[in-house]
């Protein structure tokens, strides 16, 4: 006779069959009914009539039977509430038992019941268990109080069960340390209220310290990862911690050791620069991110996926064991795929070795792990441009292999390829386009599209090919069509005698017989580019082509940074932040965030990541202001332009896929395609003809009676209308009479009224809040336009942003909330007490500047196109708060000192040195916080070349 | 923390499903069955986010244990609770089949009560476990003491361990086992080559002895400047090697180890593992593998393995078997060999060659005529040869050079204890391509 019999399905009837044997007198009968329930219950029927007759059998001193009840009751107490009460003298007189495990039992179960009524009862047991002389009891209670808070949070606050559990971290036992970490871990991550927070101190975190030692595995987890959210005074505290988690790395149980690597990591950013402590640390924590990945295959998934971030984070880490990446033949699928993380490390000295593993791969049967592999074979090329040679020919050899998924991801990275290293590698197209029947996705026909129409001139039957394409033009997919169509035009444009049908086709296939508003508005563009000024057509269409980068694959620095404090977790193996995955976690932000690092000692990643993208989006905003606003025809046009060429929004530019080449033509499109379609008698005139209504209108905006003294940079959009469901937001920043504004003209595109508009700030570097409410006159009806001035604080939350100077924006009306973020100018910043010491005491200003370490010293050359002399640099600096203190003549130049404030109270100071009648000068900032340097050198450069 | 459990089985039905959060619904359940386990797919990640809810995977012979969570849970925690589990299960009642988890489902109810509360892991030591939860149903007479003893054990500091343990012979038995991995290129480069060994022990000491144990590790040696003793050269002809990792049964004191390489520990009573370590430097390979390969034509392929023994004369490896990959559209296949017995396994898609034993520094060969079908279906991706054996030495060149056991409070010394040593070099993935 065994167990199994009972997951036999009986006839009808059974339930009350069952009744029956549960009231029964023999102990044996009554045990096998509560067996049966049990089973019953397992498979999923639904035995909670039987709930009174088993609550019956509760009474017994059988320890088996009485579990087996409990577990009864934990499932259907919730459907029976009621009759719940009923056990709960049991449970009660069970807390007072001699014997420790069934007072544990009792507590344990009882938290379990999750029936409101039954808190009151639990109360008082739950605080004498909490003291029991046992420590297993107490272990239990502590895990009883977290369970407690789930049902009814305000209860365990107002009984003071929080106080207690925070007692037990002191606690003689570590096991009960263990799990009162735990509990009041969750408890403080689930509840809002702020006494529920687990403050952390230094005694604390010692304590935490000593049980790691001592308790069990399980027990260390929840210690380390109650560690990782403790923010370190300072760097030698930070160093200790890690010295004493260490050890951990060499522990058998995988999440104890990434629960290390976690606090290791956190650590590191709190030690600061990489000195040699770090560096020591960076080399003992690889030995045991490799030995996870002799683990079981999940674990080793788990460890791929963080071991990812790791390397993103900190590149040095696993340089030296690029072997362990290679692939196994049984690995599992998931583990393989994920093996890929590593090749981003690839580098000069070990290319060779890792293209042999590649191409190895590429041979393999699963369809989405080769593709992978032929993606990293163009992702080496990319990165190590010495290999890139040897990665085509590589990629030449897949191609002959005539698999057809393998040619077709080979054809989309040769495309990347070719936009790296232009003019190189064109040698290869024939054998490309002896591929051009088998393409059959999307991604890879668009990439050959691109390919043939890029290089035309050297394809000699390029208009054959590209009209086999044009054949089925409609059923090509949009990133197709819109291919072919500029493909086509570059055709035309490099051959213009034999190729005339071929565009005129295209055009009115693009324009006439198609409903995609993208493909119909590109087309539109180039006829009349074309029609109107065929040379200007040539400079638009051809223009040169910024080189793509390397690092497209990667995450986003903030979402690293925010991940890195998350390793070992749920959103470590998803690389999404647990808002994105888990409801009511938006509540607690806090303890995502890395510390805010010192410029100096970073030349990393973050660095490096960071600076291309203001400087890539500024162009292009200006652009846009370019464009009067109140034109209306005008602006919806630019609003499908838009909508075109911001298709790939800016987040996504640092996702994995690159951006496909044809928006960066759309952009030039963008900027030269306008000024012939202005209209103006010469195009060029058309730009700042542009500009000084635009100024004008300024004017008017500002227009309130006072003249702005500071340099107020024009309006740029910063929310186009498509992607706010019609409301276009632009705006600017300025300061009058001491007080900063933000300057906002908002546009309704659409077809219905807009109102109730209000704004909000996310977090900031320099506090920035709005001082009072949004008032935009409401409605606004479609095609209006608003000018609203919105006054700001700098008192509000703080938090450093990346990009330092970034503004994230949430604004909302009766149709939704849109989010959208602009740059701070620095100088709204600067304040009016930004003079040092004073025009006659000028020691203050020598002192600091000397105090200052020379290492903080950051010298530029700025341009001075209007060769101002110092006097009226002074004059004009002065006007946006930035002051000079003192006047010198050495060797015919200039030197002008002078010192600025920020809100957040920074000091910069500054040495201007200017050469009588050149069109440069020299600036040298001091400063202890160097992350605003770069604002401050471009704040000078704009205010000197401005007004 | 984690907020449920299930086990099913290769159908899909649940055979134990434990819930511990209301944010747990028993829609979950199918949920799972219905996009993971019936989905007929290869499973793309042991991780799957259905509706907001994360499923965590293992799959044990035909059984699917899963575990549930809303919440952002520590994944690394999760996967080494399942596989912990899973010891649990195997140490109460053997295989984890349906029919035994059927037959055990009150107990691993039981258990489940036990280890996991509130989805938080508890002391899941199963020599501690069997003190208080059996397969028979709850002792049913305890005594007061034996009760504190029992929860002492499970939540003290020396949780794997139980006191007054007796022993008339104090014995113990030590197991150097070693997989050596080596991935080895066509024309002999050595593509990646690593040792991961692991060191068993079985203990029968009585009362709560302290042990100190000592191997050649480079670091540790160094430290006491004795790396040059010429006595303690081993079998690969070492003094000392370079551990490149190592990992350790939760008695060893880690602290200890980090700041004077000593292994000091209390060990549990009977059969554990006390260590891991992994080494990829000067690993001496056991067998040398040479394929050669010839396409003739289209419908014929000569396949000629050459292995090679590469340890000392006086040693023997047991237990070769070397398998030969063979196309898809092989018809018929000709062997000839030497030594040992070879055959082609059409099921297998290979030939399987086995050699009972081999002496060190032999040379043997195999050759075969490969029929072929004609196929015009695309190229053959080979997979690697991979090669089976046991050798009576650790590959890596660890040797122990000392076990020590002191009991302060019982009268037995270290010389009393009986103590075994013993190496055991198998392979783990060792594959030429």
């Amino acid at each position: 006779m065994t167990d199994s019999k009972y997951f036999t399905t009986t006839k009808k009837g059974e339930i009350f069959e069952l009744k029956g044997e549960l009231n029964s007198d023999k102990k044996e009968k009554k045990k096998e009914a509560v067996k049966k329930v049990i089973a019953s219950m397992t498979v999923g029927k639904d035995v909670s009539a039987l709930f009174p007759d088993v609550v019956n059998c509760m009474q017994t001193d059988n320890l088996e039977l009485k579990k087996l009840v409990y577990l009864y009751l934990m499932n259907y107490a919730k459907s029976q509430p009621d009759m719940a009460i009923m056990a709960v003298n049991t449970f009660v007189k069970d807390c007072e038992d001699t014997n420790p495990l069934i007072r544990a039992l009792a507590v344990r179960t009882m938290g379990c019941i999750r029936v409101d009524k039954i808190t009151e009862y639990l109360c008082e047991p739950l605080r004498k268990c909490l003291k029991d002389e046992d420590p297993y009891v107490r272990k239990t209670a502590a895990v009883c109080v977290a369970k407690l808070h789930d049902i009814n949070a305000q209860l365990v606050e107002d009984q003071g069960f929080l106080d207690q559990l925070r007692e037990l971290l002191s606690d003689s036992n570590p096991m009960v340390v263990a799990n009162a970490v735990a509990a009041l871990s969750e408890i403080s991550d689930t509840s809002p209220s702020p006494a529920a927070q687990m403050e952390m101190n230094q005694q604390t975190i010692n304590k935490l310290l000593a049980a790691l030692n001592e308790c069990t595995e399980w027990g260390q987890i929840f210690i380390l990862d109650a560690l990782s959210n403790y923010v370190p005074k300072d760097d030698r505290e930070a160093q200790s911690i890690c010295e004493r988690v260490t050890p951990r790395l060499a522990h058998s149980n995988a999440g104890v050791v990434l629960s290390a690597v976690k606090v290791l990591m956190k650590g590191m950013e709190y030690v600061g620069m990489e000195t040699e402590f770090v560096t020591t640390l960076q080399k003992k924590l690889a030995p045991p991110l490799v030995t996870l990945l002799s683990s079981e295959p999940e674990v080793q998934y788990v460890a791929l996926r963080n071991i990812n971030l790791i390397v993103q984070k900190r590149p040095d880490i696993l340089k030296h064991e690029m072997k362990v990446f290679f692939v196994k033949y049984n690995d599992p699928i998931y583990v393989k795929l994920e093996n890929w993380t590593s090749y981003p490390s690839a580098t000069q000295e070990n290319i060779a070795q890792v293209l042999a593993e590649l191409k190895e791969y590429a041979t393999e049967v699963d369809v989405d792990f080769v593709r992978k592999s032929v993606r990293a074979i163009g992702r080496c090329a990319i990165k190590v441009e010495q290999a890139a040679e040897r990665c085509v020919s590589t990629l030449l050899d897949l191609i002959q292999t005539k698999v057809n998924y393998v040619v077709q991801e080979a054809i989309v990275v040769i495309k990347d390829i070719f936009r790296k290293y232009p003019n190189k590698y064109e040698s290869i197209i024939s054998t490309l386009c002896e591929n051009l029947e088998s393409l059959d996705e999307p991604d890879a026909r668009a990439s050959m599209i691109w390919i043939v129409g890029e290089y035309a001139e050297r394809i000699d039957n390029a208009d054959e090919l590209l009209e086999s394409f044009l054949e089925g033009f409609h059923d090509e997919s949009t990133q197709v069509q819109l291919q072919l169509l500029t493909a086509i035009v570059k055709l035309f444009l490099k051959k213009p005698t034999e190729t005339q049908e071929l565009v005129q086709q295209v055009l009115s296939l693009a324009t006439q017989d198609s409903d995609n508003p993208d493909l119909r508005d590109r087309g539109y563009i180039y006829w009349r580019l074309l029609s109107t000024d065929p040379a200007a057509a040539k400079e638009v269409v051809l223009a040169e082509k910024p080189l793509i980068s390397s690092e497209t694959d990667r995450l986003e620095p903030t979402l690293l940074d925010e991940l890195i404090c998350y390793i070992a977790s749920l959103a470590s193996v998803y690389h999404k932040p647990p808002s994105a995955f888990v409801e009511g976690q938006a509540l607690v932000v806090r303890r995502t965030q890395l510390p805010v690092r010192s410029a100096s000692g970073e030349p990393g990643a973050t660095g490096a990541t960071e600076s291309p993208v203001p400087q890539q989006a500024q162009p292009v905003q200006q652009q846009q202001s370019v464009i009067p606003s109140h034109d209306t025809a005008m602006g919806d046009l630019l609003g499908d332009l838009l909508s075109m060429d911001l298709n790939p929004q800016p987040q996504q530019q640092m996702s994995m896929t690159p951006a496909p080449q044809q928006d960066m033509g759309g952009m030039d499109l963008l900027g030269g395609g306008l000024d012939s379609l202005l209209g103006g008698p010469s195009p060029v005139a058309g730009m700042p003809a542009s500009q000084a209504s635009m100024g004008g209108g300024l004017g008017d905006i500002l227009g309130l009676g006072i003249s702005s003294t500071t340099y107020v940079p024009p309006k740029q959009v910063w929310l186009p209308a498509p992607k706010a469901k019609g409301l276009e937001v632009s705006g600017t920043f300025s300061i009058r009479q001491n007080v900063r504004y933000m300057d906002l003209t908002l546009k309704n595109n659409a077809m219905a009224p807009m109102g109730d508009f209000a704004i909000q700030f996310n977090k900031n570097s320099f506090g920035l809040s709005p001082a009072s409410a949004l008032q935009v006159p409401s409605p606004l009806s479609p095609g209006q336009t608003a000018d609203v001035t919105l006054p700001l604080g700098t008192n509000g939350p703080v938090q450093k942003m990346d990009p330092l100077m970034n503004l994230q924006v949430a604004m909302k009306n009766n149709i939704d909330v849109f989010y959208f973020s602009c740059l701070i100018p620095i100088h709204l910043l600067f304040t009016e007490d930004g003079q040092m010491g004073s025009a006659s005491d000028r020691k203050v200003f020598l002192a600091t500047w000397k105090d200052i370490p020379d290492s903080n010293e950051v010298q530029k050359e700025i341009a001075n196109p209007n060769q101002l002399d110092p006097k009226g640099i002074s004059d004009k600096l002065q006007q946006s708060f930035i002051f000079t203190i003192a006047q010198r003549n050495v060797d015919g130049r200039d030197m002008l000192y002078q010192s600025l404030k920020l809100t957040n109270g920074i000091w910069v100071l500054a040495e201007l040195k200017i050469q009588p009648r050149s069109p440069t000068m020299t600036l040298s900032l001091k400063t202890r916080a160097l992350d605003v340097i770069p604002q401050v050198q471009q704040a000078y450069e704009l205010i000197i070349a401005n007004m | 923390m984690i907020g449920g459990l299930f086990i099913y089985n290769h159908k899909g039905e649940v055979l134990i499903s434990r819930v511990y959060r209301d944010d747990i619904g028993r829609n979950a359940v199918d949920a799972f069955r219905v996009n993971v386990i019936h989905a007929r797919q290869q499973v793309r990640s042991p991780v799957t986010n259905i509706a907001r809810t994360s499923f965590f995977h293992i799959k044990r012979s035909n059984i699917w244990l899963a575990c549930v969570t809303k919440q952002n849970v520590n994944a690394g925690l999760v996967f080494e609770f399942l596989n912990k589990m899973v010891e649990v299960m195997q140490s109460y009642f053997g295989k984890i089949s349906e029919d035994n988890i059927k037959n055990n489902f009150v107990l691993i109810y039981e258990l489940l009560d036990e280890i996991l509360d509130f989805g938080y892991p508890q002391n899941a030591d199963t020599s501690i476990l069997k003190t208080f939860i059996t397969q028979t149903g709850i002792k049913a007479q305890v005594t007061k003491e034996e009760q504190s003893q029992i929860t002492s054990q499970v939540t003290g500091q020396i949780s794997w361990r139980r006191e007054g343990i007796k022993y008339r012979r104090n014995e113990l038995f030590l197991d150097v086992l070693e997989n050596v991995n080596l991935l080895m290129s066509p024309q002999g480069q050595v593509l990646s080559a690593h040792v991961a060994g692991r060191i068993v022990m079985k203990s029968y000491l009585s009362g709560m002895p302290e042990c100190k144990f000592g191997i050649n590790d480079k670091l540790v040696l160094d430290k006491s400047g004795r790396s040059d003793d010429p006595s303690k050269v081993s079998a690969t002809g070492k003094s000392s090697i370079a551990i490149d990792d190592c990992t350790f049964h939760q008695c060893v004191r880690l602290s200890k180890f980090e700041t004077e390489h000593s292994i000091s520990f209390i060990p549990p009573d009977g059969e554990y593992e006390l260590m891991r370590y992994r080494t990829t430097k000067d690993i001496s390979l056991p067998f040398r593998v040479i394929p050669l390969v010839r396409e003739v034509g289209r419908t014929k392929m000569e396949v000629k393995v050459v292995i090679k023994s590469n340890f000392k004369p006086s040693l023997l490896a047991q237990k070769i078997e070397v398998r030969i990959p063979t196309p898809l559209n092989t018809s018929g296949v000709q062997v000839i060999c030497m030594k040992g017995k070879a055959k082609y396994k059409a099921s297998e898609n290979a030939i399987v060659w086995k050699l009972k034993r081999m002496g060190g520094m032999k040379e043997s060969q195999i050759s075969a005529e490969i029929e072929l079908l004609p196929s015009d279906k695309k190229k053959w991706s080979r997979p690697p040869i991979s090669m089976n054996f046991e050798v009576p030495f650790a590959p890596s060149g660890l040797k122990v050079r000392y076990l020590k056991v002191f009991e302060p409070k019982l009268n037995y010394s270290d010389h009393d204890v009986i103590k075994w040593v013993r190496y055991i070099g198998r392979s783990g993935l060792y594959e030429t391509r």
